[in-house]
Parts: structure tokens; C-alpha cells; sequence
């Protein structure tokens, strides 16, 4: 294959969502129709149900009442975009209210392949959008209940007393807690991807 | 068709610390981010189809009973990757102030009009030449509490997403000559001259309909370059 390849084109650059872009990007309250939901997994697909559920919060404690989440996951068998599956997309949307809270409802993912042939832990890929970001911010939910996170490729490039943060942890009425903190104390890790 | 997202092209974007972007004071993450390999969850990504784009979708002039007061634009362009390859059949939402400066999102507290023949959302997706065409009004300038006398300078909102979780990017287009660039933090949080150019559309006689329309061009380049055998992916 050739070694001389073209020049590459320039990135567009990323900007913020501002604050105004429900009635575009999440719009049942306008009565618009929606591209996806926190209704990951429509009924038929294979898997454990879950609910994860938390609130988005910034550097003052104050919940981000204007924030949009989107998840990306495997299905249960850890495959990506599988055929059948009931419609499975394996993405989700979710508006945070004006409480700062979002959810999503969906199947658990499965382990999948990561790099180096290690195996990794069932976890979503997550963006946070809001006003004041002025590119999305990656970061991952992972489980308290999985016994692959302690083998996580991921989690162990973070360090230790900061990896809670990528944890979603169980209640006992069987919801995963998951807060977004998006600066100072117990600020979640986000990712350079 | 085996696409790898090399990190050289990422210092186009603006940071996340951005203090003349007042908001950014108490969102912006104080520690640094955490180095991510590239594995299957960040190469796969949401794959939408026709059923995502209804009929008229990428018309926002035709959403209501009336026509929406204002300039009629056609936006149009192509989305590419990094290697000028098109990005086909990939999704595109907008949204944007009608032509007072004024959003339908119901925090809006501008005191411009409302229009009742003009939402604002629209969706397409692009064909196998990575093309793309909305028909819309050219929205307003519009005020906001940044720091005294803020304005935004006239934007439409565009959301992508690519072939994968990484080339996901929302940006804002915006329009040639605008006398509110130099003031505006958020165009300005782009600190290149030249990457910020890349969000100023074109004007375009071409695409320009006589009698009808002004035509605008705006070319969005996405992550994503082809693998070489020299370029090994990161999951292997
Ligand atoms: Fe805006």
C-alpha cells in the first residue's frame, strides 16, 4: 500500500451545545419525535434489565440542569450493532431535568475484547453535553457488581483513589447510582479520546 | 473499510478551560484527561437510518401552515473525513434562532418575537457522496449574559455523528463577515485563526436559487483516516 499518503483535512472544530438545544436534540416536551431515549432496549431484547440513574453536578455542587447524556454499550453478548437483536441499537439519549437527574433504562452489556487481548469489564461509553462545554466530555460506566473490573484495561490506566468515579453502584432496590461530577471534589475521570 | 482516529487533528478543538466563556468556570474539569486506547466501544458508534429523517425533515421553512418571516437560506455541503473521503449516509441534526435571535426552547428569554411558522430542529442525513441540503431562514443575532453587551453572532447548531463514537462532534456554523466574531468567546475559544475559519460558512452563487434563495456552503470534516499496514489498530 502506498506510504505516501494525502495530506489529511482539518478537523471542524468542536462548540458547545448551549443551552437551548432541547426541542432539536431531545424534544418530547415540544412534541417532536425522537432519534433515541433512556429507553435503550426496546421490549424483546436479550439481556438483564437495568436502570442507571444519577445527577449531573459542577464545580459548586450544583446540579447541571441543562446537560445531555448519550450512551453507547454492547448488547448482553458484548457484540456492537448486532443484527436482530429486536432493534437493539445500543445507544441512548437522556436530558438531564432541571434537578440536574437523568436515567437510562437498558440491558446489561457484556464483557468485550480490549486492547492487547485483555478482556473488559461490561461498562458504557458516555458523552456529557451541556452549555459551558465546549467539546463533549467521554467518560464510562462501569458496574460494582462486575468481578472483570478488577482486570479492566480501562480502569487500571486510572488511578486508584479516582476509579470509584467510573463506577455505577448498585442500590438495594437494584438501580445503579451514577453522578456526574463535572469539576472538584470527586470529579469523574474523563477521558482523552 | 477499516478506519483508525488518529489524536494529531484534536488540537483544532477548543478547551474545555475557556474562562472568558463564563459558563465554562465551574464545568470545565479541573484534572486532566485520562489517555484512552481505542478499543471496539470507541470505534463502533450508533449507525441511524431513513427511519430517523422523515419527509421535510431538512426543510425548516415548510414545518407550519405559513412560511416563517426572514431570510430563506439553503445550507448545503458535504461531510468528509480526515483522509476528503465522504461520510455517507450519516446523520445530521440542527437547530437555531429564527430570525429575531429568538429559540423555541422555552428558557429562551429574549424579548424578540416568537415566529409561529418556524420551529427551528431539522435532521438529514447525508447521501453516498457525503452531501447534504437544509432549506431554513438565517437566524438572528442574540443577546446573552456573558459579560456586557453580549451577542452571539448568527449560528446553526449542527450535530454529527460519524462512523464511530469518536467522530460524534456538535459545532456551530456560522456566516461570513459576521461584525461579532472578535467579541464573541465562544467563536474566539477556538484559539487557531484558521480551524476557526472552518466554521464560518461560504456564500455560493451557485447553490444560490434566483427568484428564491441565497446558497451557503459549509463542508464539515469528521475523525476518522484509512488504516495502513504501518497503522495498527489499537484493539489488536
Ligand atoms: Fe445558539
Amino acid at each position: 500500500m502506498s506510504i505516501d499518503r494525502k495530506a489529511p483535512l482539518e478537523l471542524t472544530p468542536s462548540q458547545t451545545i448551549g443551552p437551548f438545544f432541547a426541542y432539536a436534540l431531545t424534544p418530547r416536551a415540544y412534541g417532536g419525535k425522537e432519534l433515541a431515549t433512556e429507553q435503550v432496549a426496546p421490549e424483546g431484547v436479550a439481556g438483564e434489565r437495568i436502570r442507571i440513574e444519577g445527577v449531573v453536578y459542577d464545580g459548586d455542587g450544583v446540579p447541571v440542569g441543562d446537560a445531555m447524556l448519550e450512551t453507547w454499550q454492547a448488547d448482553a453478548e458484548g457484540r456492537f450493532n448486532a443484527a436482530g437483536n429486536a432493534g437493539f441499537t445500543g445507544f441512548g439519549r437522556a436530558e438531564t431535568s432541571a434537578e440536574g437527574a437523568y436515567f437510562i433504562e437498558t440491558v446489561r452489556p457484556g464483557a468485550l475484547l480490549g486492547p492487547n487481548g485483555a478482556m473488559q469489564a461490561p461498562h458504557l461509553t458516555v458523552s456529557v453535553f451541556a452549555r459551558g462545554l465546549l467539546i463533549r466530555l467521554a467518560t464510562r460506566i462501569y458496574f460494582d457488581d462486575e468481578p472483570g473490573n478488577t482486570a479492566d484495561p480501562v480502569l487500571a490506566l486510572v488511578p486508584e483513589e479516582r476509579r470509584a468515579t467510573l463506577i455505577a453502584r448498585r442500590g438495594a432496590d437494584g438501580v445503579y447510582r451514577f453522578d456526574v461530577r463535572l469539576q472538584g471534589e470527586g470529579e469523574t475521570v474523563f477521558f482523552d479520546v | 473499510m477499516s478506519l483508525i482516529f488518529p489524536r494529531t487533528g484534536l488540537q483544532a478543538h477548543p478547551l474545555n478551560n475557556s474562562p472568558e466563556y463564563r459558563s465554562t468556570l465551574k464545568r470545565a474539569p479541573s484534572q486532566p484527561l485520562i489517555l484512552l486506547p481505542h478499543t471496539l466501544s470507541e470505534t463502533s458508534g450508533p449507525v441511524f437510518g431513513h427511519a430517523a429523517v422523515a419527509e421535510g425533515d431538512s426543510d425548516l421553512t415548510r414545518q407550519h401552515a405559513g412560511e416563517p418571516l426572514g431570510e430563506r437560506i439553503i445550507v448545503s455541503g458535504r461531510v468528509l473525513d480526515e483522509d476528503g473521503r465522504p461520510v455517507p449516509h450519516t446523520l445530521i441534526e440542527i437547530w437555531q434562532a429564527n430570525a429575531g435571535g429568538r429559540y423555541v426552547h422555552v428558557k429562551d428569554q429574549h424579548p424578540a418575537p416568537l415566529d409561529p411558522n418556524f420551529t427551528g430542529a431539522g435532521r438529514a442525513l447525508t447521501d453516498a457522496e457525503g452531501r447534504y441540503r437544509f432549506v431554513t431562514i438565517k437566524p438572528g443575532a442574540y443577546p446573552w449574559r456573558n459579560h456586557h453587551n453580549a451577542w452571539r453572532p448568527a449560528h446553526i447548531h449542527f450535530s454529527l455523528f460519524g462512523p464511530s463514537f469518536l467522530s460524534r462532534v456538535i459545532t456551530q456554523m456560522y456566516f461570513p463577515g459576521d461584525p461579532l466574531f472578535p467579541f464573541d468567546p465562544i467563536f474566539q475559544s477556538i484559539t487557531d485563526a484558521k480551524a476557526r475559519e472552518r466554521l464560518v460558512s461560504r456564500f455560493d452563487l451557485q447553490t444560490t436559487e434566483p427568484e428564491w434563495a441565497l446558497g451557503y456552503q459549509f463542508d464539515i470534516v469528521l475523525r476518522g483516516r484509512e488504516m495502513t499496514p504501518t497503522e495498527e489498530p489499537h484493539e489488536h
